[in-house]
């Protein structure tokens, strides 16, 4: 199980080597989230259409180990963007990947660009 | 720079962190703490919850980082074996040593183990820590592997049947054997002992009184407890909590004074005879007495807290054992004196063994003051009972109102309102904290909401017992400034559900995004979200798929999501009727998908398994044969269940499964605050169990009762009689006015059955509205519902048929493959995933 957990570590728009294109802008919903795939890594993508922000982290919930996030609710605390599991509700901020309910695990974040309507996102492996 | 040194880090050793914390001096001492369990402190109170929480986490009083975060070293798992009083050192396990100026002991106590025979045999634990706990647990299940369920606690007191409901949770069938002649001796009297004792024993569990055990028999593990008076038990293991001895160990070896029985002797500063050594929580031994309570142990980490850092506070002279908990599902308060009766205090008692309530206050003679009490079965007076106690306040004229209360007129609380106590009066116990600290952290403007105050000031931080009191007292507060109180969505809207009704009803706004734009801010979260959708789907019928992404998350794949991240997959089958080519369809669609099946309560089948991308295909093969989607993903109707009534059951009255048909699809689709269930039955028999329904039918010589308001769950609740004698017309007219108003009123996530609870005037208003039209809107609720019955649409058929909702089930938006991360185990002769 940790080792799933592993595979999955914030990279940040500076450490981006490689910028993957997952899709177009219109392939992936308004204000929810979808999943993509690189390599054996499954992201979670998201579209915040109010401030037309993207953002992107791991697919994975730290909580009991499922492949979800991308199921999950999305929108702010406090105007920090998050997501809301949808097995349990644990929320993340997908600013920088802390848990916003006080507990321990959180998860892996990676930058998110847009190009021409194509989405892109930044792996450093 | 002054070394302090804790050692224990249980609930009193963290509070003594806490405080020190946070006093203007705390960056002029240097603390280490020492904790032998691996975990931070962590809340013992609760600890029986411990079984229901998915996360030991959840009972730490504060996370790991919180200590470092405010320069406390803490060291788990680390014993300290000796101190040196001389050198003012402490010594580990490891032999490391560490230098103090200021030792404070807070080791506790551990659990009492009386000396009995075979007390060391494997199936014997005791009750005391989350490690012992998880032993229980193993042990339990390694018993029911076995095909054993048999689990005896001994000991009746409160810690004792904290343990058996332990037990009781992990589906052991529960015995508890007390030395004493009644239950919680320290706190109870016989009569209520007895009610108590109904009470628990109503739930399956035995209690045996007045037994002292000998001797604990088996081979290899436990079979039977045997007592002296050549009775016996049977049992497959033992959980003792009977008590608890003061963990005084290391300060016997350093020769600090200590107690004939155990604990270590402290004065009112919470020193020991070391003047460098201090002692708080259930070691320490003050006027001669131990207290295995959590607000005595508060108060003295306050004092030793405020000693070291130069102050003068005292302990107080007398320790108030006042307690109120919910003890096996039973409220159970004892408080002041609890015993006390003589010439000049009288006891006034009320019982009543219908509804399983005891209650006794003890007042002086001349009824001017109120020295104590005992209640079981109902202790929502215990808040105003203590504050009359402890505050020594003039009771009223009738006493026994207390206790009673008033009967006829208005009901009226006898404190009057809560604003009326002196400031000095003491809301919350656990954490000292007065009526006037609370409301001047609300004048001041520091506070201005429950969770402010509790924040600030900790009341109600710890038991909980005193949040209907403090929620008061900030409601009363805020409304005296000028300030209305209510209770708003979210952060994002500050509205209550029913004002957001009228908004969006009132403005036409069509989607969420209208929504906050005008009335809210941010971008929504996922406790609005669902509340707008409801409204929209209430409002509209608009189906999920209309605005997908502000459903949750269930109905945005208008699926259940199970464990593995898969779904299940219900269709409707109304009343519960379904042919043999129906039946055989589920069969086929759940062995091509290879889908865990399993009946549910509501007389659907229910198949499990189905990954996001299967959805569409499955449902376009339930949709050919003509199934609908059953909506067991939404709040939102759910089944009505029937019995097979008067057609063929030779008692029944009416027909039952017609009814619950017609009545199903009349309300199929429509979203409401939470689920509805409804249930008709063919008489009063009333095997489609429709009074455990938001809405239940029963029939009757002469038509169909109407009940409503009932659920199973988590607080069952019987449904309540609406309308007597209704033709099928009038109960459909009836219920659409129901439906409609609770849909409009309720609050988010509220079932009908606790709307109903805070609904003023209760039924007999209901009554009045739905039945005497008393609002005159009657006509407007049926023709709401004509509205929203015509509209009905299955959300299911409408997506597989459009390719743009299709895309919502597609796995990885890159790539057509399927998640093959999945794994499923076998169980039985079908699957289920694998456990986490």
């Amino acid at each position: 199980m940790e080792e799933l957990l592993k595979n999955y570590q914030s990279v940040a728009e500076q450490q981006a080597i490689h910028w993957i294109k997952v899709g177009q802008t219109e392939d992936f919903p308004e204000n929810a989230g979808a999943c993509v795939k690189y390599n054996s890594k499954q992201i979670a993508v998201y579209h915040f259409t109010r401030t037309n922000s993207w953002y992107a982290c791991q697919n994975l919930c730290p909580h009991k180990m499922e492949m979800v996030l991308s199921r999950g609710m999305i929108g702010d605390f406090q105007g920090i963007p998050k997501v809301a599991c949808p097995l349990h509700k644990k929320t993340f901020s997908l600013e920088d990947g802390s848990n916003l309910n006080g507990e321990e695990y959180s998860i892996a974040t990676y930058p998110v660009r847009i190009q021409e309507g194509n989405v892109y996102i930044g792996f450093a492996d | 720079m002054k070394k302090v040194i804790v050692i224990g880090n249980g609930m009193v050793g963290y509070k003594f962190c806490e405080k020190l914390v946070d006093h203007p001096l705390a960056d002029q001492f240097e603390v280490v703490v020492f904790g032998e369990e691996s975990r931070p402190a962590y809340d013992r109170v609760h600890l029986s919850e411990y079984f229901s929480l998915d996360s030991a986490d959840k009972l730490l009083l504060a996370p790991r980082n919180w200590y470092a975060e405010n320069n406390i070293t803490l060291r788990t798992g680390e014993m300290i074996t000796s101190i040196d009083a001389e050198t003012k050192r402490v010594f580990t396990h490891k032999h490391d040593y560490f230098e103090y100026d200021y030792l404070i002991l807070a080791t506790g106590s551990s659990c009492f183990v009386p000396n009995i025979k075979g007390v060391d045999k494997p199936g014997v634990f005791i009750y005391r820590t989350i490690e012992d706990l998880d032993a229980i647990k193993g042990y339990a299940q390694k018993l029911k592997h076995e095909g054993k369920f048999k689990a005896s606690v001994l000991g009746g007191g409160l810690l004792g049947l904290e343990a058996a409901n332990a037990a009781k949770e992990l589906g052991l069938q529960t015995d508890v054997i007390e030395f004493a002649p009644r239950l919680m001796p320290r706190q109870l009297d016989k009569a209520a002992s007895d009610m108590l004792q109904s009470k628990i024993e109503s739930l399956g569990m035995n209690i045996h009184l007045g037994k002292n055990s000998q001797e604990i028999i088996g081979e290899e593990g436990v079979e039977k407890i045997q007592f002296t008076d050549d009775s016996y038990l049977d049992t497959d293991m033992l959980i003792i909590s009977a008590g608890i001895r003061p963990r005084d160990e290391l300060a016997v070896k350093c020769g600090l004074k200590t107690g004939e029985r155990g604990g270590v002797y402290v004065n009112n500063k919470m020193q020991t005879s070391d003047p460098a050594i201090y002692a708080i929580g259930e070691v320490a031994l003050y006027n001669n007495g131990i207290y295995g309570l959590v607000a005595p142990g508060y108060e003295m980490a306050g004092v030793a807290v405020d000693q070291i850092t130069g102050g003068e506070k005292l302990m107080s002279p007398s320790i108030d054992m006042s307690t109120q908990l919910k003890l096996v599902g039973t409220e159970v308060a004892s408080f002041g004196d609890p015993f006390i009766e003589n010439e000049e205090i009288t006891a006034i008692v009320y019982e009543n063994k219908q509804r399983g309530v005891y209650k006794r206050i003890n007042i002086t003679k001349n009824g001017s003051q109120l020295l104590g009490g005992i209640m079981v079965g109902d202790s929502s007076d215990y808040n105003t009972l203590f504050q009359l106690y402890i505050n020594a306040m003039k009771l009223p004229e009738n006493p026994e109102d207390l206790i009673l209360g008033s009967r006829g007129g208005e009901s009226k609380s006898a404190l009057g309102s809560v604003l009326d106590l002196p400031d000095t009066a003491q809301i919350c116990s656990c954490e000292a904290v007065s009526k006037g600290t609370i409301c001047d952290s609300i004048t001041s403007g520091a506070c201005c909401s429950f969770s402010d105050v509790v924040k600030q000031t900790k009341a109600s931080s710890s038991c909980g017992g005193c949040k209907p009191m403090v929620t008061d007292l900030v409601t009363a507060t805020l409304k005296s400034m000028g300030q209305e109180v209510k209770e708003t969505i979210c952060e994002h809207f500050e509205y209550s559900r029913q004002e957001m009704y009228d908004l969006v009803k009132l403005h036409s706004i069509m989607d969420f995004d209208e929504a906050l734009d005008r009335h809210g801010k941010g971008h929504g979260c996922e406790t609005c979200k669902p509340v707008l959708a409801s409204i929209f789907a209430s409002i509209y019928m608009e189906t999920a798929n209309r605005q997908a992404p502000i459903q949750d998350s269930n109905d945005r794949f208008l699926a259940n999501i199970q464990r593995n991240g898969t779904y299940s997959v219900v269709p409707r089958v109304p009343g519960g009727e379904i042919t043999p080519d129906k039946l055989m369809v589920l069969g086929q669609v759940a062995k091509k998908y290879d889908l865990y099946t399993k009946i549910t309560g509501g007389q659907r089948i229910d198949l499990f398994g189905a990954q996001l991308h299967e959805l569409p295909m499955i449902w376009k093969e339930l949709i050919d044969a003509g199934f609908e989607s059953g909506h067991a993903y939404g709040k939102s109707l759910r089944t009505v269940k029937s019995c097979v009534g008067s057609t063929w059951c030779r008692y029944g009255l009416h027909d039952s499964v017609s009814f619950a048909i017609r009545i199903e699809e009349r309300y199929k689709g429509l979203r409401s605050p939470h689920k509805l269930k409804g249930g008709v039955s063919g008489c009063i028999r009333e095997c489609a169990e429709a009074r455990g329904k938001d809405f239940g039918v029963i029939a009757v010589e002469g038509g169909w009762n109407l009940f409503v308001c009932g659920n199973g769950g988590a607080t069952p609740k019987h449904a309540v009689l609406l309308a007597e004698k209704l033709d099928d017309e009038t109960c459909i007219k009836y219920l659409d006015r129901f439906l409609v108003y609770y849909i409009r009123t309720a609050a988010p996530l509220q079932r009908t059955a606790p709307w109903l609870d805070k609904l003023e005037g209760g039924i007999e208003y209901l009554k009045k509205v739905v039945v005497e039209d008393s609002l005159g809107i009657a006509e407007e609720l049926e023709a709401e519902m004509d509205e929203l019955v015509q509209r009905y649409a299955c959300e299911w058929k409408e997506a597989i048929e459009d390719p743009q909702m299709m895309k919502r089930f597609k796995p990885f938006v890159n790539s057509d493959e399927t998640d093959e991360s999945l794994v499923f185990v076998p169980m039985r002769d079908q699957k289920m995933p694998r456990p986490w």
